[in-house]
């Protein structure tokens, strides 16, 4: 059962460096070919790429809010996911710094008459200006029967 | 801009999860642990959604250019296990002026074997 306390809780804010080898290594996982992945200078992420934040919201305490919506591991499934781009998507060598927000919860009837819940989890990705440059937006669903 | 041929993802292994895996971060057991695949009631480890996004997405940045993607959208229909392949293709959906750019969007799609929707995406981006 999702809790609905988790609306609107936010995670410490965490950085994440842009690296050419692990750009490399992803490409190469799903299959990406373009070669501004593979340059030498400021190489260009694959399109999902700024899901390796799993690498670096570990790194701080309390950085990523997704467990307190407490979504059921058998009920519970990934069901999109979307990442804007305010600009050419990030390069090898940016800082990034990222922060997790649960920003909307909502029920739906499915066909067959369960409660589908959903919850969505947008992360804000800023340069070392401050300015908005990415934003991955996870949306998550739980089926109640 | 005529589309690219549709790219072949597979036939599909375990090897193809855990080097994601490895990539992505994301290491949950139910995508390389064949008992604890089994447990959650699945007939074996499943892919990773994020693999299948992420190679559904490659196909566009490798023709459009990753530097020229502003926006993408990814939602699964039904899982995908060892052994499937899917067929990954897309098309342009729409070309208009947004920003003093010219856009396009494009819908995608990667359907198994059987011709099922494994995976639906949505991309924007701009013209190069």
């Amino acid at each position: 059962m999702v809790a609905r306390s988790a609306l609107g809780e936010e995670g410490a804010p965490f950085e994440m460096d842009i690296e050419r080898g692990k750009i490399d290594e992803f490409a190469r996982a799903v299959g990406a070919t373009h070669a501004r992945h593979f340059c030498e200078e400021r190489a260009a992420v694959p399109a999902t790429f700024l899901t390796t934040i799993f690498f670096w919201e570990k790194r701080v305490s309390g950085a990523n809010p997704w467990h307190l919506v407490e979504m059921s591991e058998e009920r519970g499934m990934h069901a999109e996911q979307e990442y804007l781009f305010h600009g050419p998507p990030p390069k090898a060598g940016d800082r990034l710094t990222c922060k997790s927000t649960i920003t909307d919860m909502w029920d739906k009837q499915s066909r067959s008459g369960d409660t589908l819940t959903f919850v969505k989890m947008v992360t804000e990705f800023r340069d070392e200006t401050g300015q908005l440059v990415a934003e991955a937006i996870l949306t998550g669903v739980e089926r109640q029967p | 801009m005529t589309p690219p041929p549709p790219r072949i993802l597979g036939p599909l292994t375990r090897t193809d999860f855990v080097r994601y895996q490895g990539a992505s971060g994301d290491m949950n057991p139910v995508h390389h642990d064949e008992g604890f695949a089994k447990a959650a009631g699945f007939p074996a480890p499943l892919a990773v959604g994020m693999l299948t996004a992420g190679a559904l997405n490659a196909w566009a940045t490798d023709w459009l250019g990753p530097e020229n993607l502003r926006r993408t959208r990814i939602r699964w229909k039904r899982p995908v296990f060892p052994g499937d392949t899917l067929t990954l293709v897309g098309e342009i959906s729409r070309r208009y002026e947004e920003k003093g750019e010219t856009r396009v969007d494009l819908e995608l799609s990667g359907r198994t074997q059987e011709d099922h929707i494994a995976v639906l995406g949505w991309m924007t981006f701009v013209c190069p």
